[in-house]
C-alpha cells in the first residue's frame, strides 16, 4: 500500500473517531446528527482510498449510493427535529424523558 | 484512445417483480392520496392491500428450483430469499390488514403517505433478503430504515411517538455509520463488494484470515448489524422506540425489521465470511447470552405491555442467535422457521394491542387487559395462543422453532449456551402468562371498552392465530420447506 494510503486511512479514522465521540457527548440533536455525517464522510473517505488501493470502481458507486442515502436521511431527520421543536421549544436530547431512555 | 465498452449485464426483471409491484402501489397510493375525496379515503387501504396480494402472487410464480441471481450478480433469487420474501410480504398483508381497524382511533394515519411509506420500508426489507452486494444491502437497509424513522413519529400530536422517532433516526443513522465502515475494511481487505465473489475470495485467499482490516471489519458489521436486531449491548433503543411508536407500526418493526435484518446477517456475515467462524463465534455466544437473558429478565418488571413485548423481541433475537452460532446449513432452516413463527406470534399480539383504542389514545398497560378474556372470548383466546407461541408451550410455532434452534445448537456443540436458552424460556413464561392470568382472573373493568373490530382486521388476527398452531402441529411441512430453501442458498 501506498504511501498516501496510510496516510487517508488514518486521516478516515480520525474522523470517524471524531464524529463518534461527538455522538456520544454532545446533547444538542443537530450537532449529533453532524457528528453523524462527519462519521459517513470518514466512511466515503475509505471507500475512495481503497478504490484506489483495489483498482475497482465499486468503491465509488458505494460513495455516491451513501451521499444520497444520508441526503435522504437528512431530510428525514430534519423533519422530525423540527415537529420536536414546535411542539417543545428545544431540540436538546438530554431533556426528552417521557420514555425512559 | 481508450474505448469503453459497455456490457448489459443479463437481467431478468422476474427476480424483482414483487419490489416493482410494490413501488408502483406505494406511487399509485401517493397519487390517489392527492386527488382524494372524503368518499375515497377508504380505498387507500384496500389499494395497497391489493397490490401486497399482487406481489404475493407474484412471488409464488418465481418459486426457486435452484440457486441463481439476477442483474449482473445484484439480485439472488435462491430459495433463501424466496423465504425471507415471502414472511416479509405476509407481515406486510397482515399489518395493512391491522391497520384498517386501527385508523379508526387515529384519523391520521388514513392517508396515502402511510400505507405508501409501509409499503416502501416492505420493498427495502425484501431487497435486504435478495441483495447480492453490498452496495444493495446498504442501499436496501436505508429505503427499510428511513421509512421506519418516519412510521415510528407518525403520530404527530402525541409527543412521545415523535419522541420515539428521534431516538431511533439518531440511534439508527449513528449504527449505519459502523455499518459502512465495517463495509469499507472488508472492501480494502478483499477489494470487492460482491457477497459471492467476497466468500470465493475467502476460500482461495487463506492468509486473509489474519488480516486485522477484517476482523476490524466484521466486528464493525456486527455492530451495525446488532443495532437493527436489537442485540445487547446495542438494544438500548428497542424498549423506547416500540413504546413511543403506533402500535401496528410496532408490530410490523418488531417483525419485519428483525427479519430482514437476520437475513442481511446471514447473508453477509455468516456464509461468505464462514471461514471467520473461528473468531466470531465467542464474540456471537456471549451476545446471544446477554440478549436472552437481559431481554427476559428485565421483561419480568413491565407493567406497560408494548414495552413488555419490545423486551421479548429483544429475548427472542438472542434464540435466534443461538442458531447462528451454530452456523450449519440446517440451523439457518431453524432461524428461518423460528422469523416466520416469530413474525406470526408477534403481529399477532400487536394486532390484539391495536384493537383496544380510544379516542386518540390507547390502552397499553397490562392491566388494562383486566377480565377482558371472558367479555371479549375470541379476543381472549387468540392473546392466548400468542402468549403460549412465544412463551415456548407446545403445540405452537414458538415451541417447534425454539425446539429446532436448540437441537441444532446441541448438534454444533454449544450445549452450555443452549442451556442457558432453556433455563431463558422458562423464566419468559412468568411474564408472558402474566398477561393470560390478568386477562381471565382479574376482575374487568368497566372503563377498558374494545369497539367492534373491522373483518378485515378479524381475518389477520385469524390468520395469524391458525398459523400459529399449524407451524405447531403440522411443523414438518413448514420445516422441510425452510430446509428446501436454505439448500438452494448461493
Amino acid at each position: 500500500m501506498a504511501e498516501y494510503q496510510t496516510i487517508y486511512l488514518t486521516l478516515s479514522a480520525i474522523l470517524f473517531t471524531i464524529g463518534c465521540g461527538g455522538v456520544i457527548t454532545r446533547k444538542n440533536a443537530i450537532v449529533v446528527f453532524l457528528c453523524i455525517e462527519i462519521m459517513l464522510g470518514a466512511v466515503n473517505l475509505a471507500f475512495i482510498t481503497f478504490s484506489q488501493a483495489n483498482q475497482s470502481p465499486e468503491g465509488i458507486f458505494m460513495v455516491m449510493c451513501v451521499m444520497a442515502v444520508a441526503a435522504a436521511e437528512a431530510a428525514v431527520g430534519l423533519a422530525i427535529f423540527v415537529l420536536l421543536y414546535r411542539k417543545t421549544g428545544f431540540i436538546n436530547i438530554d431533556k426528552f424523558n417521557l420514555l425512559k431512555w | 484512445m481508450e474505448t469503453l465498452e459497455f456490457i448489459l449485464p443479463a437481467i431478468s426483471y422476474s427476480a424483482v417483480w414483487p419490489q416493482i409491484i410494490l413501488v408502483a402501489t406505494a406511487l399509485f397510493v401517493l397519487l390517489i392520496d392527492v386527488f382524494k375525496r372524503k368518499a375515497k379515503t377508504a380505498s387507500i387501504a384496500f389499494i395497497s392491500l391489493a397490490g401486497s396480494m399482487i406481489a404475493l402472487a407474484c412471488l409464488v410464480m418465481t418459486w426457486p428450483t435452484s440457486g441463481g441471481s439476477s442483474f449482473g450478480g445484484m439480485a439472488f433469487t435462491d430459495g433463501f430469499s424466496f423465504f425471507i420474501t415471502l414472511t416479509v410480504l405476509l407481515i406486510l398483508i397482515m399489518t395493512i390488514m391491522i391497520s384498517i381497524n386501527y385508523q379508526k382511533f387515529f384519523l391520521g394515519i388514513n392517508c396515502g403517505e402511510y400505507y405508501a411509506l409501509i409499503l416502501f420500508a416492505t420493498c427495502g426489507m425484501t431487497l435486504m433478503a435478495a441483495a447480492g452486494n453490498l452496495i444493495l444491502v446498504f442501499v436496501a437497509l436505508e429505503t427499510m430504515s428511513v421509512c421506519i424513522y418516519a412510521l415510528a413519529g407518525f403520530h404527530k400530536d402525541q409527543l412521545r411517538s415523535t419522541e420515539s422517532a428521534l431516538k431511533y433516526f439518531l440511534l439508527g443513522a449513528f449504527a449505519s455509520g459502523f455499518l459502512l465502515y465495517g463495509f469499507a475494511l472488508i472492501y480494502g481487505a478483499t477489494g470487492t463488494l460482491d457477497i459471492a465473489k467476497l466468500g470465493k475470495f475467502m476460500t482461495s485467499h487463506p492468509q486473509i484470515l489474519n488480516s486485522k482490516l477484517l476482523f476490524a471489519g466484521l466486528i464493525m458489521m456486527t455492530v451495525g448489524f446488532g443495532f437493527k436486531v436489537s442485540m445487547v449491548p446495542f438494544h438500548m433503543w428497542t424498549p423506547d422506540v416500540y413504546e413511543g411508536a403506533p402500535t401496528v407500526i410496532t408490530g410490523f418493526m418488531a417483525t419485519g425489521v428483525k427479519a430482514a435484518a437476520f437475513a442481511a446477517l446471514i447473508r453477509v456475515i455468516l456464509v461468505p465470511l464462514i471461514s471467520l467462524k473461528g473468531d466470531w463465534t465467542t464474540i456471537m455466544w456471549i451476545a446471544a447470552f446477554l440478549t436472552m437473558t437481559v431481554g427476559n429478565i428485565v421483561a419480568l418488571a413491565q407493567a406497560n405491555i408494548k414495552r413488555m413485548l419490545a423486551y421479548s423481541s429483544i429475548a427472542h433475537a438472542g434464540y435466534i442467535l443461538i442458531g447462528f452460532v451454530a452456523g450449519t446449513g440446517l440451523a439457518q432452516a431453524g432461524m428461518l422457521f423460528y422469523l416466520l413463527a416469530y413474525a406470526l406470534m408477534n403481529i399477532g399480539a400487536f394486532g390484539i394491542v391495536a384493537l383496544l383504542g380510544k379516542e386518540e389514545g390507547e390502552y397499553d398497560q397490562i392491566s388494562d387487559f383486566a377480565g377482558l378474556g371472558f367479555k371479549y372470548p375470541m379476543m381472549g383466546v387468540a392473546m392466548s395462543v400468542f402468549m403460549f407461541s412465544l412463551a415456548g408451550i407446545p403445540p405452537s410455532a414458538g415451541f417447534m422453532g425454539k425446539f429446532y434452534i436448540f437441537t441444532e445448537g446441541i448438534k454444533a456443540g454449544y450445549v452450555w449456551l443452549v442451556i442457558f436458552g432453556a433455563i431463558n424460556s422458562i423464566i419468559s413464561i412468568y411474564y408472558y402468562l402474566r398477561v393470560v392470568v390478568v386477562m381471565y382472573f382479574h376482575p374487568s373493568e368497566e372503563r377498558v371498552v374494545m369497539p367492534k373490530p373491522s373483518r378485515t382486521t378479524v381475518l389477520a388476527l385469524a390468520i395469524a392465530c391458525w398459523g400459529v398452531l399449524l407451524m405447531g402441529i403440522f411443523p414438518s411441512y413448514f420445516w422441510s420447506f425452510a430446509t428446501h430453501c436454505v439448500f438452494t442458498l448461493m
